[in-house]
């Protein structure tokens, strides 16, 4: 006699997974990490990645121990929050403040407030920003790779923009070429952020996938060049330095802190453009991206109560107050 | 016009170039006397008594309700309590077959004169939807409102099934002269014949045989599931949307499925009730896929040993699609008027859930704009004002949330629960 499941339908499913998606997105991030890696000459960042993501896969598995809830390390979600982590801090940084970093981000952005999903800042840009207020000297303490000689200490391309010819000669530095800022060729910043070109082929590749949606990464891309286009800056050279490549494609389209729906990630996208240009322009940063970000994370309930689907054939309810 | 969302399953139409078989006699049948969305029928024989092939057997006073019918000619052994595999409680009648099939002196073609004496006749037949959700056919064709266009239902969306396209292939002046027939007996207009484009023959065969006939029109939709679904197929066959809390008749149109009409045809020209239906019978577990005709009340699992089923490795029985069909509890359970498919799996893991990763997959399937991961988390805490405002009472359960949840979430279930939390008004 068999027994038979009884289930509710439907009875077939569809075999894409969240560990699948998220080693989509690890395959995605490989580019930018193998060009960091080369760049800043091998083993330190090496070390700095592996640091980051033992450290949040351990941190995860403790956090859920205590908690006393299931194991979710299988989904590989702390996997991808520790490549992210390690792409945003320089190369230089101790190792116990990337611990400090993974911290952050799995038990205080992640854990303590539910989980995968639950959380509603990203978690390696939460980290980034704590890390930088915390220890701001070792936060930018940028090297310059200089191929085949020792890196040297320098600025990255958003300062070097803001410096005067004068001041540039005192560092012995000029402002880099629109190619070396695309393909991340000797220039200053953190592990993951200098190749636009490498973040680019991982976006395109998640978008091919199906993984992310282009909406939010070009209107976050888009604003920014246009608003410093009107303003007489120089769009291509704003857009291709500092972290927008990785924040757009990467961070701006994470699922769980930003909005569900198309129109969602529309505006999404428009703010952290918006903010970013506002936070290089006029604030004391060179760089913004990480705080745009953060901020519309913020805004992201709010967003997604403007832009609920309209459901079809769906009949307007009365207006209901409070 | 907007793109109604969906899913692509794999189609698995194993069958469609298997002619119909017809199913040997069984030893016996079991009829339960609820096989339609109506009222329960109760038994009109005891046991011990005769009956004949197409003699009724059960009937109801409830207005919403279907005659049933018997398809085989023998002796009434046992009149029990029976559940069925959606938890209906009612009666169901045994009947030993006695091998003659001696047909019932109360089959004859029915006298229609005007509508009434055709609606009259078409609950006489015991017919009901055949594409699975199986609704009365003679509430449904006789609507309040008037009609202007008959949409025939032939998407036959669901992965795995072909009864409906066997029907169009090997039936196809029946399927026309059901048509014709509806359309003149409700004077209604015009007739659209609704078919995905994964059945080109069958697009191909009616478009020429509707050539010359500019009252009906052949519609090929894209094969995207849920297209059979009736507000689907509604809006992508007529553009038409059929609002909250109306019927497709008040936007002047009725769906019928496609075997149902070519049923109503056959009937009206026979006599011959609903005893008898085609059905896919396929799944991993299945060596030989049929399609497969049977008497209505024939045991489940003598269909699957027709098939040469790895009875002993079925781990699940589905009763319809993959995607809408009902689990069935037991394999000794009867084919109904509704069994479009009967699908033996042996593959299958029962899911485990995991946390939402809000990734959004199932707000961008669903073919009415529905936020099931909104709805999950609104029905997790209870919360009706929210439930009620993200319209969960629209959700027609096509499944395609659940389906494509990277995290295994049972979203289209959580809908159905979600419903049963609003207070109907």
């Amino acid at each position: 006699m068999n027994k038979l499941i009884v289930s509710p339908s439907p009875h077939d499913e569809n075999y894409t997974k969240t560990s699948g998606i998220m080693l989509n997105v690890i395959i995605a991030l490989l580019p930018a990490l193998a060009v960091g890696c080369y760049m800043f000459s091998v083993v330190r960042p090496l070390i700095l990645t592996a640091v980051c993501v033992t450290s949040c896969v351990l941190f995860e598995y403790i956090c859920r121990k205590i908690m006393k809830r299931p194991n979710t390390i299988g989904d590989l979600s702390a996997v991808v929050t520790g490549l992210l982590l390690a792409m945003n801090l320089p190369v230089t940084l101790p190792y116990w403040m990337a611990v400090i970093g993974a911290f952050i981000a799995i038990v205080v952005v992640k854990q303590l407030f539910g989980g995968l999903g639950q959380n509603f800042a990203n978690p390696a840009i939460t980290a980034r920003i704590v890390l930088m207020v915390s220890f701001p000297a070792a936060m930018t303490d940028w090297v310059i790779p200089k191929i085949g000689r020792d890196a040297v200490s320098g600025a990255t391309p958003l300062a070097l923009e803001k410096m005067s010819s004068a001041e540039l000669q005192e560092i012995g530095q000029s402002v880099p070429s629109y190619s070396d800022l695309f393909f991340g060729w000797d220039i200053g910043g953190c592990l993951g952020e200098i190749s636009a070109a490498a973040l680019l082929l991982g976006g395109i590749y998640l978008i091919i996938r199906k993984i992310i949606s282009p909406a939010a990464p070009l209107t976050f891309i888009g604003s920014l060049a246009l608003l410093t286009f009107i303003t007489g800056g120089d769009p291509l050279y704003q857009i291709l330095s500092g972290g927008v490549f990785l924040g757009a494609f990467f961070m701006a389209t994470d699922y769980a802190t930003t909005p569900i729906t198309a129109k969602g990630k529309i505006i999404f996208g428009l703010g952290c453009g918006i903010i970013t240009f506002v936070i290089r322009q006029f604030g004391s940063y060179p760089e913004g991206v990480s705080f745009s970000i953060l901020l519309m994370n913020v805004l992201t309930p709010y967003i997604e109560m403007l832009t609920r689907s309209k459901v079809f054939g769906a009949k307007e309810a009365a207006k209901n107050e409070g | 016009m907007k793109k109604l969302n969906g899913i692509r399953p794999d189609h698995r139409k194993n069958t469609e170039n298997s002619a119909t078989v017809e199913f040997p006699l069984p030893a016996k049948v079991v009829i339960p006397m609820s096989m339609t969305m109506g009222a329960p029928c109760e038994p009109l024989v005891k046991v011990g008594d005769t009956v004949m092939v197409g003699q009724k057997i059960g009937d109801s006073q409830a207005a919403f309700s279907v005659p049933v019918h018997s398809g085989v000619s023998g002796k009434v052994t046992a009149v029990s309590n029976y559940i069925t595999a959606s938890g209906a409680v009612c009666k169901a009648v045994e009947i030993e077959t006695d091998g003659q099939q001696t047909v019932s002196e109360e089959v004859r073609p029915p006298e229609v004169n005007d509508k009434e004496s055709f609606i009259k006749a078409v609950r006489e037949s015991g017919a009901c939807g055949l594409g699975g959700a199986g609704f009365p056919t003679h509430i449904k064709l006789d609507p309040r409102t008037p009609i202007d266009t008959l949409i025939i239902n032939a998407a036959e969306c669901e992965p795995y099934i072909t009864a409906d396209y066997r029907e169009m292939i090997e039936a196809p002046d029946d399927v026309i002269g059901g048509i014709n027939m509806v359309k003149k007996q409700l004077g209604i207009k015009f007739a659209k014949l609704a078919i995905e484009e994964n059945k080109p023959q069958a697009i191909k065969n009616f478009t020429e045989m509707a050539e010359n006939d500019d009252t009906i029109d052949i519609v090929t939709l894209p094969s995207r599931y849920p297209q059979g679904a009736e507000k689907v197929i509604i809006y992508n066959s007529t553009g038409r949307i059929v609002k909250e809390g109306e019927l497709p008749a008040d936007e002047g149109v009725i769906v019928l499925n496609v075997s149902t009409a070519a049923f109503l045809y056959r009937y009206m020209n026979t006599g011959m009730p609903l005893v008898k239906r085609r059905l896919t019978i396929d799944g991993d577990a299945v060596k030989e896929p049929k399609n497969v005709s049977a008497v209505i009340g024939t045991p489940f699992r003598e269909l699957l040993e027709f098939c040469k089923a790895d009875i002993p490795a079925v781990k699940k029985l589905i009763g319809g699609g993959p995607m809408m069909g009902m689990s069935i509890p037991d394999m000794d359970m009867p084919v109904v008027k509704t069994s479009n498919a009967l699908l033996a799996i042996k593959h299958f893991d029962e899911r485990k859930t995991s946390a939402c990763i809000r990734c959004g997959r199932c707000v961008k399937v669903c073919p009415i704009g529905l936020m099931p991961a909104d709805i999950d988390k609104a029905y997790r805490i209870k919360n009706i004002d929210e439930l009620r405002e993200l319209k969960v009472t629209l959700c027609m359960n096509c499944g395609s949330c659940t389906y494509i949840c990277p995290a295994n979430r049972r979203l289209a279930e959580t809908n159905q629960l979600a419903k049963a939390l609003i207070p109907r008004k």
